[in-house]
């Protein structure tokens, strides 16, 4: 119980701001769209939440500076993409580089200044004892980052919206001869997209390092593109299995510290494990017998109507 | 009453072409009009300006008497103008509730969308379950979902774009039901085919393009399938000459028991298939689309190898567990249905492509050198012979129009003078000239002593091409018989087979 607990907080805290970005990237890619700048738009938003908690003070603030960059940033994407037609997967990866260098530049002047830590969104008395700590004792990130998996599982299945969003990544060539605007849904979704991983990006510095550091999202960007596959495009699944990876990072921080009976598995295989079992849930995934994967079938594709 | 439709000079002028020039005709309220042509006649376009998704450059349409403006499909559909499609806009992944959902302009809330979806099935004896996911369902049935969401919309005004290409004669008559008795309630419906039959039956006025200009207007009940054909192409229409009482030689390809496993999730793999084709013999194999067609042209060709050599042998050598250039050397060419990415590759020279296929009965590649010089020329003569609209063998492959890549791909294995040739989809979109044309030089390739399979969803391709005749359904093929031992109706059945039955049990009622 002594450890399980503060594990369990530990882990929540890891978890959630990939969960976010994982969210926003389920949406984009449901539009049929394979955004792989989300560590780079991470990262943006990381610095423009840093900056912004650095001279306001104020961490919602800082989450909206994130979202914003994160928006800005998706969207040198969505033109790129959705209106000059260029390859996604070529333009997601510049799109990180963009990201890596831009926040680099504009951190530089930050390093090593401190911010303070956003305080959980419950008054501490809710959380004295430590069970309550496993309910109450988080900040508001954490609280969106589950809210927003039931809303965009209500979004998804169950509105009207959200069924072109499904039909536009489905068939584009089909949603477009039936008059929905295919690159203004995708443009919304990237959008969208960006504004998710942009708070996520801010959530590194509000939450869980309270300091500026370049590249300080870690590859958790990778992390979250690869959960949207793990968990087949739906967003309960994406829930589980960001916890899971939070589990598994958790553990490489408990096997580095070096106390109990998991130091006795090298940290570098535990940082390895979330890669491992991504790759292992992929190739599940694909021997399924059906070959459905539940994939959107135009992921990917460039929307090219023929008149 | 004012005409319900109405076109006076219609022009739209593409880069290079005049796809509809100065057409005029008017539609009446109630009237079942077909609209007429070859490929590439226009009619296409035509659709597209009345429908919204085109404009015109010059002319005017007038709705109900008025003038009007068509800027959108959803415009159109405003007015009361519904179109199904040729190629259905359905999402696969989605439910059927879900796709009529999304054509919807109106927001209705979804219980009662529902209930008028039931009443519209009911009314028109179109029956679907609305919660089934989409790719789970048959071509006439998907046809159906695009039906019911066109008549949600009460229309005055139904574009059938060749709503039969993929149906079997079975549902083309319910088919037919359900449009004459839209006409009876006053709707008007402008019916696209090029299926001559089908139009004698079911339409009051024909309107017949040709090169984007209009040729007549008829009566069809007044004309014969030949002269409204012979407008349509221009000239006089060449009948296939096949010799009467032809005698067959030995068997040639003899398939004994070939199954293939699945190998995707929507596809038929072929179970038991057995038949016998003879030298000089034209064996046809309907069915409707998506009955085990792909995987009996790959078990054939050899994309999908076999484990038992004996399941199919040509004069008598087993070539079942052969690969396909094995295969090949052996004497089969095949042709499989998709002329893009599958029998051609659209991005290399016409050239290469005949290597790709020809290069070692036509000795293209000696030590592994590609001979251009025999390649150009073998491409040079199957231009010419196949009348190839082609700059020369350097052209690429997706540069040709459909018809134009399918003449280069039939000739391209005729040429070679194979055995046996495998052939799906001979003429699928290609002009009724073409068609004529790669018809006789199939004839007259078994004439030479090939032994020729032709799978096909077009019955009147394979009623006029075939001395035998076998249905596949489900995956499996019934018994070969003489084409003149069968009726259409009798085909009709196989064709539906088991298939018909498994639709009716899957059908909730309203």
């Amino acid at each position: 119980m002594d450890l399980l607990i503060p594990i369990f907080v530990t882990l929540v805290g890891a978890a959630s701001p990939i969960l976010i970005a994982a969210l926003g990237e389920l949406v984009v890619e449901k539009a049929g769209v394979l955004n792989l700048g989300v560590e780079g738009m991470m990262l943006v938003g990381a610095i423009a939440g840093f900056a912004a908690q650095f001279y306001t003070g104020n961490p919602y603030f800082a989450l909206v500076c994130g979202a914003a960059a994160g928006v800005a940033v998706s969207l040198i994407f969505g033109v790129l993409t959705l209106s000059l037609s260029t390859n996604q997967t070529a333009t997601g990866l510049a799109l990180t580089i963009f990201g890596t260098g831009l926040s680099a530049l504009a951190g530089a002047p930050f390093s090593a200044r401190p911010v303070q830590l956003m305080a959980p969104l419950f008054p501490p008395e809710l959380a004295t004892h430590p069970i309550w700590r496993v309910i109450f004792g988080y900040a508001a990130p954490v609280y969106f980052s589950l809210i927003m998996v039931f809303v965009l599982w209500y979004f998804l299945k169950k509105t009207r919206s959200g069924l072109i969003l499904r039909a536009v990544g489905e068939n584009d060539l089909s949603a477009h001869s039936i008059g929905y605007s295919v690159v203004g849904v995708r443009y919304a979704a990237v959008a969208f997209g960006g504004a998710m991983a942009g708070i996520a990006g801010a959530c590194f510095p509000l939450l869980l390092t309270p300091q500026w550091a370049e590249r300080m999202t870690a590859g958790r960007g990778w992390i979250a593109v690869a959960l949207v596959v793990f968990a087949s495009w739906r967003p309960f699944r994406l829930l589980a299995g960001a916890y899971l990876f939070g589990l598994v990072m958790t553990m490489e921080l408990y096997a580095k510290a070096g106390s109990g009976p998991l130091s006795a598995i090298p940290s570098e295989l535990w940082a390895a494990l979330p890669y491992l079992a991504t790759i292992a849930v992929l190739v599940l995934i694909s021997l399924r017998r059906d070959g459905s994967t539940n994939a959107p079938a135009c992921l990917g594709k460039p929307f090219m109507p023929s008149n | 009453m004012p005409n319900r439709l109405e076109l006076s000079g219609i022009t739209k002028q593409f880069p290079g072409v005049l796809a509809n020039d100065n057409v005029s005709f008017a539609v009446k309220p109630g009237e079942i009009h077909a609209l007429l042509g070859e490929n590439g006649a226009g009619k296409s376009t035509l659709v597209k300006m009345i429908y919204g998704i085109m404009q015109p450059d010059a002319g005017e349409i007038r709705w109900n008497g008025q003038p009007a403006t068509i800027a959108n499909p959803k415009a159109a559909r405003r007015l009361g103008i519904g179109m199904v499609f040729q190629h259905f806009s359905l999402f696969e992944a989605l439910t059927v509730f879900e796709n009529i959902a999304l054509g919807m302009d109106a927001k209705i809330p979804s219980r009662e969308l529902e209930a008028r979806i039931r009443e519209v099935m009911q009314t028109y004896g179109l029956l679907l379950d609305p919660h089934r996911t989409v790719a789970t369902l048959s071509v006439g049935e998907r046809q159906r979902i695009e039906i019911v969401r066109a008549l949600l919309l009460n229309p005055k005004l139904l574009i059938m774009d060749e709503p039969t290409s993929v149906l079997t004669p079975q549902e083309v008559e319910q088919l037919f039901t359900v449009l004459r008795q839209l006409a009876a309630e006053g709707c008007s419906i402008l019916y696209i085919s090029h299926k001559l039959h089908e139009i004698k039956a079911l339409c009051d006025t024909a309107t017949i393009l040709r090169g984007g200009k209009l040729v007549d207007t008829c009566d069809p009940r007044q004309e014969t399938s030949r002269s409204m054909a012979e407008k349509m192409i221009g000239t006089g229409l060449k009948d296939i000459v096949k010799p009467d009482g032809r005698a067959f030689g030995d068997p040639r390809l003899v398939v004994n028991r070939l199954s293939t496993s699945r190998t995707g999730h929507f596809d038929v793999p072929v179970h038991n298939v057995t038949f016998t084709v003879r030298a000089g013999e034209i064996l046809g194999i309907a069915g409707v689309a998506g009955n085990g067609q792909n995987a009996l042209l790959d078990a054939l060709s050899g994309e999908i190898k076999g484990h038992d050599r004996e399941a199919i042998t040509i004069d008598g050598v087993g070539i079942g567990s052969m690969d396909t250039t094995e295969r090949r050397r052996h004497g089969l060419c095949a042709v499989p249905e998709e002329r893009n990415g599958h029998a051609a590759v659209g991005d290399f020279s016409l050239s290469d492509n005949s290597v790709l296929t020809a290069r070692d009965r036509l000795g293209m590649v000696m030590m592994g050198l590609i001979n251009s010089g025999a390649a150009r020329t073998y491409t040079g003569k199957v231009i010419a012979d196949f009348a190839v609209k082609a700059l020369g063998p350097a052209s690429t492959a997706g540069s040709l129009s459909g018809g134009n890549l399918q003449k280069y791909i039939m000739g391209r294995e005729i040429l070679q003078k194979p055995s046996v040739l495998v052939v799906s989809q001979p003429t699928w979109g290609v002009d009724a000239g073409a068609a004529a044309a790669i018809h006789q030089a199939l004839v007259d390739l078994a004439a030479a002593g090939s032994a020729i399979v032709v799978i096909s969803q077009d019955l009147d391709e394979l009623l006029a091409l075939s001395d035998t005749l076998a249905v596949i359904n489900m995956g499996q093929l019934s018994a070969a018989r003489p084409v003149k031992a069968f009726s259409v109706d009798e085909i009709g059945l196989l064709m539906g087979g088991v298939h018909g039955e498994k639709e009716a049990q899957h059908a909730v009622p309203a």
